[in-house]
């Protein structure tokens, strides 16, 4: 099922899309807008994205559109209050003095062919309530689930667990 | 604004003391693993909250580290659970294994 490991190669948009990361972050290091400190960025970004682009291949998984942002955002948006509510049922279940837990190992399935795409769901199953990615085979994650319902199968468990996630994702990643 | 600061700092503390005392109570490696990544996450983050509201000229910096924590601290406890189970580490299941017959 390695069916995405090949890498392809990088377009244009892509390579831009690496030197704004790289400036982006070279602005966030410094933390100064200074016209030379600018400069010797755009240098540095440029350099390192001529010389070392094909190693960023992994960003080939993003989908570029004018609706990218947005769909970052709702992502975003999602993530942090999943994130939230995992910390919250976690505080339950360890402080509640019978520890509610009935643990079970599921596979889900994926509907994301890239490996970018791929990293991203399972870290964020990995930081939403109650699941943790313990490995993925091609399309299949293998999921530890904290507290799995009775009876659950691989559409309910990729229903409840990665669906809405993976919905997000879709709109900025293959 | 230094109050803000305090109250977020304590949150993100209490949230890694409870990950910590999850590990304590967790029966298995895999339940210690998600007691200790979801609460050292979000515990990390609201202390750089905290600490961004204390000293606003840090944030670009703050946040480098929040996007840094966000994406190594999965893949980190993702890559543990890989490991122990290739390394033979029954989990502890109540449910048993479901799903991978399909």
């Amino acid at each position: 099922m390695e069916d995405s490991l090949d890498t392809p190669a990088l377009s244009w948009p892509h390579h831009i899309f690496i030197f704004g990361i790289l400036l982006l972050l070279w602005m966030l290091l410094t933390g100064s807008l200074d016209a030379q400190e600018l400069v010797a960025g755009a240098v540095v970004s440029l350099a390192v994205t001529l010389l070392f682009g094909e190693r960023f291949a992994i960003l080939t998984g993003f989908r570029f559109s004018w609706l990218a942002p947005l769909h970052i955002l709702t992502y975003l948006g999602s993530f942090f209050i999943a994130l939230l509510r995992a910390n919250l049922d976690l505080a339950g279940r360890v402080l509640s003095p019978s520890l509610p837990i009935n643990p079970a190992l599921v596979e889900i399935r994926t509907r994301l062919k890239s490996p970018l795409g791929r990293l991203l769901l399972a870290n964020t199953i990995t930081l939403t309530p109650g699941t943790l990615t313990v490995d993925v085979d091609g399309d299949r994650l293998l999921v530890h689930w904290v507290y799995c319902p009775p009876g659950t199968d691989l559409q309910r468990a990729t229903e409840q667990i990665s669906a809405a996630f993976e919905r997000r994702l879709s709109g900025f990643l293959i | 604004m230094n109050m803000v600061g305090d109250i977020l700092l304590l949150i993100g503390c209490a949230f890694i003391a409870l990950g910590a005392l999850g590990l304590l109570r967790m029966p298995d490696v895999y339940n210690r693993l998600q007691a200790g990544t979801k609460s050292a996450t979000l515990g990390t983050l609201a202390v750089l909250l905290g600490i961004g509201f204390h000293h606003p000229g840090w944030w670009a910096k703050l946040l480098v580290i929040a996007g840094f924590v966000l994406f190594t601290n999965p893949v980190g406890s993702s890559s543990i659970a890989r490991a122990a189970r290739k390394a033979g580490i029954k989990p502890r299941l109540l449910a048993g294994k479901v799903g991978t017959d399909s």
